[in-house]
């Protein structure tokens, strides 16, 4: 029996220590990116890394304004194109997909969120960026916010077609019932009763379609242009600032990673945790929408 | 429409059909799109693809020449070495939270079940640059791991751990409380009852999760970007710099200018990916048909 | 009562989950080589009070308890809870067999219990299936999955798993509450033949059954607190026919009228 009791009280120990593994992983990683930022923190200041327009590490001159606003842009850019076929594909596939078709959308949807990002990155670069040249504009060059945005537009997809269509199943089956018994049509039940009963878990999906977009890295750099410059539509009308190149702030991470010493390197961290902060505003605000949800569920 | 007695109901019914039509669409549109992708980078790199493609390694130089086989062996060092780390870990973690904490209202217990459950949703968000820099500062720097297999598999670790701890916890939390019960009441331990009742329950969920992990790392490109300095020869020892096959597509694609090559390495990875899909499929069905019979 | 040696005892037995007195007080003798039933209304605390004679109730998280519980004169809190279980086998409400064969059920607990050899872990299942009456129909067939059986053959089965560690008392949570008629009364039977060599504890929802098989009855309801408590212990005839309690005769006339 103690041997019994050994063995269990050390195996009780060995997976606690794997638990508690998780936790310092987080700790440590907050840990060391601040640390590594603090200098460029002290030397350049929040405000000034946060509002300088200008990126110049030669010149020590480190200012995230440029990559800030690409990174918004080409977000915004890729929810404006992909969030509409993606809730169509969520309630699509919850609500008005025969069977059959269902068994070769959710797949291909599923394959979708599988697709590594390098190899959209790839189709962007020798599809999207040669026909965005084409368009006829002062300084386009295909690379720039449009690419990048329709790529990101469909890595988005995904992710808040298959969280949505979750949300849309998961409201009560009694609601239809009830919508439908009164005369409405599948379409006045689904847009009066179904949708505003999903509201918040579909909130949800897309807040997480944010992050996604915000966090990708790869994709981005090899079709935005990752020229440091403020976003601008070069004289013409305004939707013509999707036709820039821009930056993103992952991308500056990952272009400036290898070769960047001392304060340079330390601005990339700050970068860094500018993104992260960035990304656990948006989680946090998507678990708060998922717990309104859940808590409405119940009530 | 043609305008009649029960004109409303018709227009409510257009209006029902117009909606229905743009569904449709939605969810042809996200086929179609994964049709493109799919089918251009398979047909445009397929002229590439033979055997000499799997068996010779990138020469380097600007020409792009040779084939993926030391990306191939990159790679799968890559994997076994990340999962080597993250699947203990993750199912210990997993266990953990669901055998131990859970059942306790130890004070300790509690707070590190809320903690644990709070890093992991964290790390769950985090975007994977964040893991490139981490494992930058940490193992590459820090630690003097320098750029190589050792660095990247770490922070790939870090990357994937959430992955894996959470799909442990779901699929143990799906193993029925009576199985651990009817265990316990026969004289058998915790451990015991972990051992022989509870994993072998959740062997199906446990794979999944590692297949889920795997296919992360095959198709991750930013964090190994910055960590495992991509070299183009086979690797020799844990502290070798190496390329994945996703990052080889990047360096074809971004310094080579080789596209062909970068299509067809593109192309065997996503069919790779398809059959980590399958895979999962396969095991969550057999888990479903196993839980009915 | 007089006459026969008490096995389980309880003295001054007090639950709580966190700060809430589940139960409250009990003392109770329970005999050797009988059926002890204990009946009550339901969330009157039976299966709580049923669990505490093999600590199963140390799995809810922040249950506490005061007073005594003794298992032939020793204090099972005292007790290593591995050495208790394995006297005091437990067979649960619905039918719960590993997702194993029926031979790897009844050898779970020989086999935790140290026992490797093959043909002594088949001498063991054999007799626990014969015990548990299940022999004749699986026989031939004990590398079938235990999942593929009917749900009385798994409960007799989870009956034979519990009396492969040799337990001397076998405490049964309403266990033919989720099985047919058929079932149920096979059920019945058995623990009749096994209550020659076992001391059984049984929680039952159903009087009929209370009646028809135990020799002692235990009626238990919850007081002003809504902690369970027990009512009246007695002969199962005289609890039946002359309560000595008019809340035991309340339940049981209402339940039967």
């Amino acid at each position: 029996m103690t041997r019994k009791g050994a063995v269990e009280s050390a195996m009780r120990t060995v997976l606690l220590c794997a638990g508690l593994a998780s936790l310092l992983i987080v700790a440590m990683t907050g840990i060391f990116i601040l640390r590594e930022a603090m200098p460029a923190f002290r030397e350049v200041g929040v405000w000034r890394l946060l509002s300088g327009s200008e990126w110049r590490p030669g010149q020590e001159l480190y200012g995230l304004l440029p990559m800030i606003a690409g990174s918004g842009l080409v977000t915004l850019g890729a929810v404006c194109l992909g969030l509409p076929i993606a809730l169509g594909c969520g309630i699509f596939l919850a609500e008005t997909a025969p069977g059959w078709i269902r068994g070769v959308v959710k797949p291909s949807i599923e394959l979708l969120a599988g697709i590594p990002s390098v190899v959209y990155g790839l189709f962007g670069l020798v599809v999207l960026v040669p026909a965005v040249r084409g368009f006829d504009y002062p300084g386009n060059a295909g690379f720039g916010l449009l690419s990048a945005s329709i790529v990101l537009a469909v890595m988005i997809l995904p992710t808040i077609a298959s969280v949505s269509e979750v949300a849309i199943r998961s409201v009560p089956d009694e609601y239809r019932k009830g919508a439908l018994a009164l005369g409405s049509t599948r379409w006045e039940m689904i847009r009066t009763v179904v949708l505003p009963a999903a509201r918040s878990g579909i909130l949800s999906a897309v807040v997480l379609g944010l992050g996604r977009a915000v966090g990708e890295t790869i994709a981005m750099i090899m079709v935005i242009g990752n020229s440091v410059m403020m976003p601008s539509a070069m004289g013409g009308p305004l939707p013509g600032i999707f036709l820039s190149r821009a930056r993103t702030l992952t991308g500056n991470i990952a272009v400036e990673m290898s070769y960047a010493t001392g304060l340079h390197s330390s601005a990339l961290f700050a970068t860094g945790v500018v993104l992260f902060v960035l990304i656990m505003l948006v989680n946090s605000a998507a678990r708060a929408l998922m717990a309104r949800n859940a808590g409405g569920g119940r009530g | 429409m043609k305008p009649s007695r029960n004109g409303r109901v018709t227009a409510r019914k257009a209006w029902q059909g117009c909606a229905f039509a743009l569904f449709w669409l939605s969810g042809i549109a996200a086929m179609a799109v994964m049709l493109a992708v799919v089918g251009y980078v398979v047909v445009r790199g397929a002229p590439e693809l033979s055997l000499s493609f799997f068996t010779t390694s990138p020469r380097g130089g600007l020409s792009g020449d040779g084939g993926i086989a030391s990306t191939i062996v990159a790679t799968a060092y890559l994997v076994v070495m990340t999962m080597a780390f993250a699947a203990p870990l993750g199912i210990g973690a997993g266990i953990y939270l669901v055998e131990y904490a859970g059942n306790s209202r130890n004070r300790i217990a509690t707070t590190f079940l809320k903690l644990s459950r709070f890093g992991s949703e964290t790390l769950a968000g985090v975007p994977s640059i964040i893991f490139g820099l981490f494992g930058y500062a940490l193992f590459v720097t820090a630690m003097h791991f320098g750029f190589s297999l050792l660095s990247a598999s770490l922070a790939g670790a870090c990357l994937i751990l959430p992955v894996v701890v959470r799909t442990a916890e779901e699929a143990l939390k799906a193993v029925p409380e009576g199985y651990r019960e009817a265990s316990l009441s026969l004289g058998a331990t915790r451990w015991e009852t972990i051992r022989k009742v509870v994993l072998p329950s959740a062997l199906p969920g446990l794979t999944t999760g590692i297949i889920l992990g795997v296919g992360r790392i095959l198709s991750e490109t930013a964090v190994f970007y910055v960590t495992l300095g991509g070299s183009y020869r086979t690797p020799t020892s844990v502290l070798s710099s190496g390329r994945t096959m996703a990052l080889h597509v990047y360096y074809l694609a971004m310094e080579t200018r080789a596209f062909e090559k970068a299509m067809a390495t593109g192309a065997v990875l996503v069919i790779l990916i398809i059959i980590v899909n399958l895979a999962i499929n396969a095991v969550s069905r057999r888990l479903s048909a196993g839980s009915r019979s | 009562m007089a006459d026969t040696v008490p096995r389980l005892r309880t003295a001054g037995y007090n639950l709580y989950y966190g700060s809430f007195r589940a139960l409250r007080d009990i003392t109770i003798d329970i005999p050797e080589n009988s059926i002890t039933a204990i009946i009550g209304p339901s969330g009157c605390g039976k299966s709580t009070f049923l669990r505490s004679f093999n600590r199963m109730n140390e799995l809810i998280p922040g249950v506490t308890v005061t007073g005594k519980v003794l298992l032939d004169g020793e204090d099972i809190f005292r007790a290593d809870v591995v050495a208790l279980r394995r006297k005091v086998g437990m067979v649960f409400q619905r039918p719960n067999p590993f997702p194993k064969s029926i031979f790897d059920n009844v050898s779970y607990g020989p086999r935790i219990h140290g026992t490797r050899d093959r043909g002594v872990l088949a001498s063991i299942v054999e007799r626990s299936l014969r015990d548990a009456a299940l022999w004749d129909e699986v026989k031939d067939d004990q590398q079938k999955s235990a999942l593929a059986l009917s749900g009385g053959q798994q409960q007799r089965l989870c009956i034979a798993r519990a009396l492969a560690v040799e337990p001397e008392v076998i405490l049964m949570d309403e266990p033919a509450s989720a099985l047919d008629p058929v079932a149920t009364m096979r059920i019945e039977e058995l623990m009749q033949s096994l209550k020659q060599r076992y001391t059984i504890v049984i929680v039952t929802h159903n009087m009929q059954q209370a009646a028809r098989v135990s020799d002692f009855t235990a009626f238990m309801m919850t007081d002003g607190f809504r902690a369970g408590n027990l009512v009246e212990f007695g002969a199962t005839k005289q609890i039946f026919t002359t309560p000595a309690d008019s809340r035991t005769e309340d339940y049981i006339s209402g339940r039967f009228g």
